[in-house]
């Protein structure tokens, strides 16, 4: 089994399936005493659309925001301000019902597979509490979708697993039960959080490679989250990338990766690794410094303390606008004003 | 000088004894680093990778079932020496490691900078002012701002955290550190600011590396030289030039075919299926049931063949190759044992 890039985005229709509108997400900073002391603007301004079977990849460094905007579109964070619109509803106008059923609509495949499964409980019992919860009372008819989600991520013959426990799987066949896991009520969107950053370069494009069967077969909408660009190419059909708290470029990943206009992606291409003998030679171009801070972020553009090419007097003054390289290669950066 | 191999490593054997067997973690290793370069061991999950760190350093669990070959330092033979001689003047003056996960576990409620000091109060016998000074060296010299020394893991980040446990690994200033996975946690940004540090710190001291990692392409950032570690053995080594071109062996082949690239239109494969249980490895060679190149020899377990520079156990290789170790006996030590 191989995976070929890029996607084929053929595949794709203009059926809006999420839309995120202009979200924050902040967190308070609580000082003892003195009530709220600040924010945390983990998320600080977000807007996309997601269409119906399309996967897309948020890209940025650890802490930029990427976890707290896919668990406010989870519901699991309520924004300070923006939407997210779902189907055409608003999921902040959400029963308790309807969030119950939105919470079947987006399965989430979480970072970190070891702490995603609860380690006292089977293979079985981790997929047969959604269906309770999801009110399938039928026993039988619970055993047997599960067998079947099973088959899908290719746990099989399915009864070696069933009454295993997660310590007795590797990282890649726990991966494919928090996947079947988060299949199982059969989705419309999957959120998947780096979801192959902890495991071995093989194990990796065998995951990356099941995710996008799945995603094909089911015409699955997929958010894809990691920090290495190169898996990107061979999973999606957009790239955004994300630097503290907001999406600075986004566009199709063809033209991110070969015709990046950021100096941030500048950054993260430049850093990121391909197996080539000559790299013993020279040292990686990393911008200097680190992060900014998210309860103070830096005035204007937010990337300027690193920028190699910042235009003094502008970048530091002004948030730079969204400029448009092509209608859907989009960049906010004051390089491209016209 | 005996050589000019900083380590040297002869028929290692480390083997567990566990409820269910003995697991055979490093099964018969051979390899040599000239001094002033870094090797990388690459392989997959479980192959036996950090088992061969520990048994390099001594550092063994209680269930150690075997533990026999010669390890020579800067050509003298260290096994041979007992455990107080080998704890005085060896593991951490002479050779240190930075272990799997180690920004994960400094102790959370020492400040960093008596960490890094700690090292050198034990193993060279300093007072606590000099070590606390050469500390503050370190810290300079892996990039953390001097003001960190008061602070506790908690407060930095997690690639901060990985520098402070680089800096506890060289403040001894030994002549060679094992670095086991030591980027593999983090973000491209921050790997690529570790493999410059190492880079740096080996061009201005001389110090050797042993990586231990399955990130082939950030391992290509350091590597001068490839060992390739399948279920306990090594199956080829390679200087880097030659190997990321031109892998020989089977595995090592499948392994390259894993890594995804920025460019091109390669296909991404993965190995189906995984390792070989190390509690009764095959007899053949090990790597058969997933080698799509396997023949009616491979049911014997290959030796190593020597190609030029190039060492590579697999048969494919006998005709155009002499046998690597042809004076080495099949005494093993489970056979020596029986
Ligand atoms: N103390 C021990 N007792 C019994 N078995 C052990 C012990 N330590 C390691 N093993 C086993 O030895 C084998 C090799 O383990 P090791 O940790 O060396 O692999 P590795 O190549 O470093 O893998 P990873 O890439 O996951 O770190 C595994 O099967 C492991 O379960
Ligand atoms: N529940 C929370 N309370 C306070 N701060 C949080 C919370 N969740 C995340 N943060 C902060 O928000 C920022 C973004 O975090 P996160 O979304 O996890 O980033 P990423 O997934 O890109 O690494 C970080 O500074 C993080 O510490
Ligand atoms: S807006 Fe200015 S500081 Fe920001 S990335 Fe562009 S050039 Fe650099
Ligand atoms: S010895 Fe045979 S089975 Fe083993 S790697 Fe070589 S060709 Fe494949
Ligand atoms: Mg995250
Ligand atoms: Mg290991």
């Amino acid at each position: 089994m191989t995976l070929t890039a890029p996607v084929d985005t053929k595949a794709t229709s203009t059926t809006v399936l999420l839309s995120v509108r202009n979200l924050r997400v902040w967190f308070e900073l609580r000082k003892f005493g003195l009530g709220v002391a600040g924010y945390v603007r983990a998320v600080d301004g977000v807007s996309f659309d997601l269409y119906e079977g399309e996967a897309i990849a948020v890209v940025g460094e650890s802490g930029c925001g990427k976890s707290s905007l896919m668990r406010t579109i989870l519901g699991l964070h309520r924004p300070r301000e923006g939407q997210i619109i779902f189907d055409g509803r608003d999921i902040s106008r959400f029963t308790r019902d309807e969030l119950r059923w939105y919470r079947t609509r987006v399965g989430y495949v979480q970072q970190d597979p070891y702490g995603a499964l609860p380690p006292f409980m089977t293979v079985r019992g981790i997929l047969e509490e959604p269906l309770v919860v999801a009110g399938v009372k039928d026993k039988q008819e619970r055993l047997e979708r599960i067998r079947q989600v099973m088959r899908e991520v290719k746990m099989t013959p399915v009864d070696d697993f069933l009454s295993k426990f997660p310590h007795q799987l590797s990282g890649g066949q726990q991966q494919r039960i928090v996947i079947a896991r988060a299949i199982l009520l059969e989705p419309r969107l999957l959120v998947a959080d780096e979801p192959v950053s902890m495991l071995d370069a093989s194990v990796r494009v065998e995951i990356l490679t099941l995710l996008r069967q799945l995603q094909e077969q089911h015409n699955l909408s997929v958010i894809y989250i990691t920090h290495d660009l190169s898996t990107v190419r061979y999973f999606s059909e957009r790239i955004f990338v994300m630097y503290a708290g907001q999406i600075i470029e986004k566009g199709p990943v063809n033209e991110i990766l070969e015709n990046p206009k950021h100096p941030y992606t500048w950054a993260l291409l430049a850093a990121t690794p391909e197996p080539d003998p000559q790299n013993v030679h020279k040292f990686r171009e990393v911008p200097p410094g680190e992060p900014p801070s998210l309860i103070t972020p830096p005035s204007g553009c937010r990337f300027h303390p690193r920028c190699a090419k910042i235009i003094h007097g502008t970048c530091e003054r002004q948030v730079p606008p969204g400029f448009e390289v092509s209608p859907e290669h989009i960049v906010q950066c004051w390089l491209y004003e016209e | 000088m005996k050589n000019g191999n900083v380590l040297q490593v002869e028929d290692l054997y480390l083997y567990f004894a566990t409820k269910r067997g003995v697991v055979q973690a490093v099964d018969g290793v051979n390899l040599a680093l000239p001094r002033s370069s870094a090797m990388v061991i690459l392989g997959e999950s479980g192959c036996g990778k950090s088992s061969l760190a520990r048994a390099i350093l001594r550092l063994l669990p209680r269930n150690v079932h075997t533990y026999a070959g010669r390890i020579l330092l800067d050509g003298q033979d260290v096994m041979a020496l007992d455990e107080d001689s080998f704890r005085e003047n060896v593991r951490w003056v002479r050779v240190s490691m930075v272990p799997q996960a180690a920004m994960n576990a400094l102790n959370p409620v020492i400040r960093v900078g008596d960490q890094v000091a700690e090292p050198a109060i034990v193993h060279l016998g300093v007072t606590k002012e000099e070590a606390w000074e050469m500390a503050r060296r370190m810290f300079r010299y892996v990039g953390v701002p001097e003001g960190f020394l008061n602070r506790y893991p908690f407060e930095l980040s997690g690639g901060m955290r990985q520098r402070v446990a680089i800096a506890m690994a060289l403040v001894t200033s030994p002549s060679l550190i094992i670095l086991d996975e030591p980027t593999s946690a983090l973000d491209v940004l921050t790997q690529a600011n570790i493999m410059n540090t190492l880079k740096r710190i080996k061009q201005e001291t001389g110090t050797s590396y042993i990586l231990i990692t399955h990130d082939i392409a950030t391992s290509s950032d350091l590597a001068e030289h490839v060992a390739v570690m399948y279920a306990g053995q090594i199956v080829e080594v390679s200087n880097a030039a030659a190997f990321f071109s031109e892998p020989l062996h089977p595995y090592s082949q499948k392994l390259m075919a894993s890594v995804p690239r920025l460019h091109g239109d390669k296909e991404l494969e993965f190995i189906p299926g995984r390792p070989p249980s190390l509690l009764n490895p095959p007899t053949g060679c090990r790597f058969a049931s997933r080698c799509p190149l396997r023949f009616g020899k491979c049911d014997q377990d290959p030796p190593t063949f020597r190609l030029g520079e190039r060492l590579v156990k697999c048969w494919l290789f006998e005709a155009d190759a002499e046998l690597a170790y042809p004076d080495t006996t099949s005494a093993h030590p489970s056979e020596q044992r029986r």
